[in-house]
């Protein structure tokens, strides 16, 4: 993140105002007032790019994908398909074989799980994961620990929020079979040195799953210079549709994975004796897949990519900045996660009063954001706290949005304080 | 009065500030936690009851403003009060919550009415009735058993 350069280099180059009317549920109200959303983290909304692609494929081609001869059959296989060279593009995966369209992140994560994971899981084993990771990346694992008597082995995080390289490489040994960590923090915005991480488990022959769903939407992200074997994200947090999400690995693993689902797309033949699977990604895509939510997807990739990332970077970092600097100065606020490294997440809990009502005083005031434990119970553990109020910020943000969040929550101050 | 005005009143926020009856009740002859999994809120409800008279009540936890005011609320309205009339006055506010039918024959519910403005906010009803659940738990002999308002359903990032 180019953090240290001046924001007025970028603002001229950066037109939010442009980027705002591309989203047409910007202009709504809510409560009567403008809509000020901040609850990207949870899920973005979709530019106008995104909606007609979807209702463009069901208007104009739709069929089902990898079935038909007919011309419309064909139609919808090449835009899904493109979608899969875009999302390739977008991660500069060596080649589109390496994207495998899952429901969302979630199941990318169980798909590595079942089908590289557990074949080679022995009693023993371990499985290292660290202590601010999403549910997501916390449960399938302890479901194969459950049923194989492998651990899973924790690296703690510091009071800022934020994962040393030392504690991570003095759990990474023999028995470690995969690193599985988050790439952006949702709940604290760290963002973790992932590349270094994955040279420290490489150096040990350890392969590394990335969890991206909070990376990919404010970041560059290039899987082969960071040589992850794994990555993985959302589509709707991407500005893309819901029920989409994307796995990439590194073909010579896809290939020697089984199969996860049965089903129709997978299978190169079936007879009652013997079933021969696909190739990647095919053989990992069973059943009728997402096909507009993929085209949608890969509509976002384009919208996304259109822009400048460095820009998009700045935009938000600067959104960060003054959120904190605006937000720290409220009486009886604390901050939760304060990483040097930070994407444009601000979790922040009150002295008086719960994540809950300074959720629903805000809403009152049009500005949504998220309160709870963003699926993350360790880290609310971790800090002490049954939950955290989390604002943030996407590209379409604008700091008039960060000075109507720090109005409202010095309502919530005067109301309990 | 606004919709938060109406959710926020003052009887709300002085219950929160300052919760009635907020200890343990030791000894005590019911007892039960209420726990939302979605936003961490608990309560937990103890109860003295001697000769179908709940001659002492309290509660302790952490939540937020309305479960906390609910929860204060039940105390103070409960305290003192014969087991059957808690009973009527539970499920006359639940009913009142519910919006149907409140039951025949129950009088009004006092304070207790301020907390009907989590009717026009679907989002924030569960933080109502937490203390009411654990009320019915420790009361239906589910001593000490968690109860929940709803299902943890784990959102997305």
């Amino acid at each position: 993140m180019s953090s240290a350069r001046p924001i007025t280099d970028t603002a001229a180059a950066y037109d939010v105002d442009r980027i705002r009317r591309d989203f047409p549920i910007l202009a709504r109200q809510v409560h009567g007032k403008p809509l000020v959303y901040l609850d990207n983290g949870a899920s973005a909304q979709k530019p106008e790019a995104v909606i007609e692609a979807e209702a463009r494929c069901y208007r104009e081609f739709y069929s089902n994908v990898h079935r038909g001869v007919h011309f419309m059959s064909q139609a919808s296989t090449s835009a899904f398909e493109a979608a899969r060279g875009k999302v390739a593009g977008l991660l500069n995966a060596a080649s589109d074989k390496e994207i495998v369209f899952t429901r969302g992140a979630t199941e990318a994560i169980n798909l590595v799980a079942y089908s590289y994971v557990r074949p080679k899981l022995k009693a023993g084993d371990e499985i290292l994961i660290s202590a601010m990771e999403h549910h997501s990346n916390i449960v399938p694992w302890q479901l194969l620990c459950e049923e194989t008597g492998a651990r899973l082995v924790v690296v703690p995080i510091s009071d800022a929020g934020e994962i040393s390289l030392d504690d991570v490489e003095s759990r990474i040994n023999g028995r470690t079979r995969i690193v599985s960590i988050m790439h952006v923090s949702n709940a604290l915005g760290t963002i973790n040195p992932i590349g270094e991480i994955i040279r420290l488990a490489h150096a040990k022959g350890v392969p590394v799953l990335v969890d991206g769903a909070q990376a990919v939407p404010h970041m560059r992200v290039d899987v082969q210079a960071l040589e992850a074997d794994f990555y993985v994200f959302a589509g709707h947090k991407l500005y893309g549709p819901s029920g989409v999400g994307v796995l990439y690995g590194r073909y010579e693993l896809l290939k020697a994975m089984p199969p996860w689902q049965g089903g129709g797309d997978m299978i190169r033949s079936v007879s009652f004796e013997r079933t021969e699977f696909a190739e990647p990604p095919a053989r990992f895509e069973a059943g009728t897949p997402n096909i507009a939510g993929v085209i949608g997807l890969g509509a976002a990739v384009d919208y996304i990519r259109a822009l400048d990332p460095a820009a998009i970077a700045a935009h938000e970092v600067d959104l960060l900045r003054y959120a904190t600097e605006l937000v720290a100065d409220i009486p009886g606020v604390r901050i939760i996660g304060t990483a040097r490294d930070k994407a444009s997440v601000l979790s922040f809990v009150m002295d008086d009063a719960h994540p809950h009502d300074i959720g629903t005083i805000l809403d009152g005031d049009g500005v949504a954001i998220r309160s709870g434990h963003h699926c993350a119970q360790p880290v609310m553990q971790r800090f002490g706290i049954p939950a955290t109020a989390r604002a943030s910020f996407g590209i379409y943000n604008t700091r008039e949005e960060v000075e109507q969040l720090a109005a409202s929550i010095h309502k919530v101050r005067d109301l309990f304080a | 009065m606004t919709r938060l005005a109406a959710l926020y009143q003052h009887v709300v926020i002085d219950h929160n500030r300052s919760p009635r009856n907020y200890r343990p009740v030791n000894p005590h002859s019911h007892h039960a936690v209420g726990y939302n999994p979605l936003c961490g809120d608990r309560v937990e409800l103890f109860l003295d009851v001697y000769e179908g008279i709940i001659r002492d009540i309290g509660f302790q936890g952490e939540s937020c403003a309305i479960a906390t005011a609910s929860a204060s609320l039940l105390t103070a309205t409960l305290m003192g009060r014969r087991v059957d009339e808690a009973r009527s006055i539970a499920r006359r506010f639940n009913a009142e919550l519910e919006g149907t039918e409140p039951p025949a024959g129950v009088e009004g519910l006092g304070e207790l009415e301020a907390l009907l403005a989590v009717r026009n906010f679907p989002g924030r009803e569960k933080c109502a009735r937490l203390a009411w659940r654990a009320l019915e738990a420790a009361l239906g002999g589910e001593a000490a058993l968690a109860v929940t308002t709803e299902a943890e359903r784990s959102g997305s990032g």
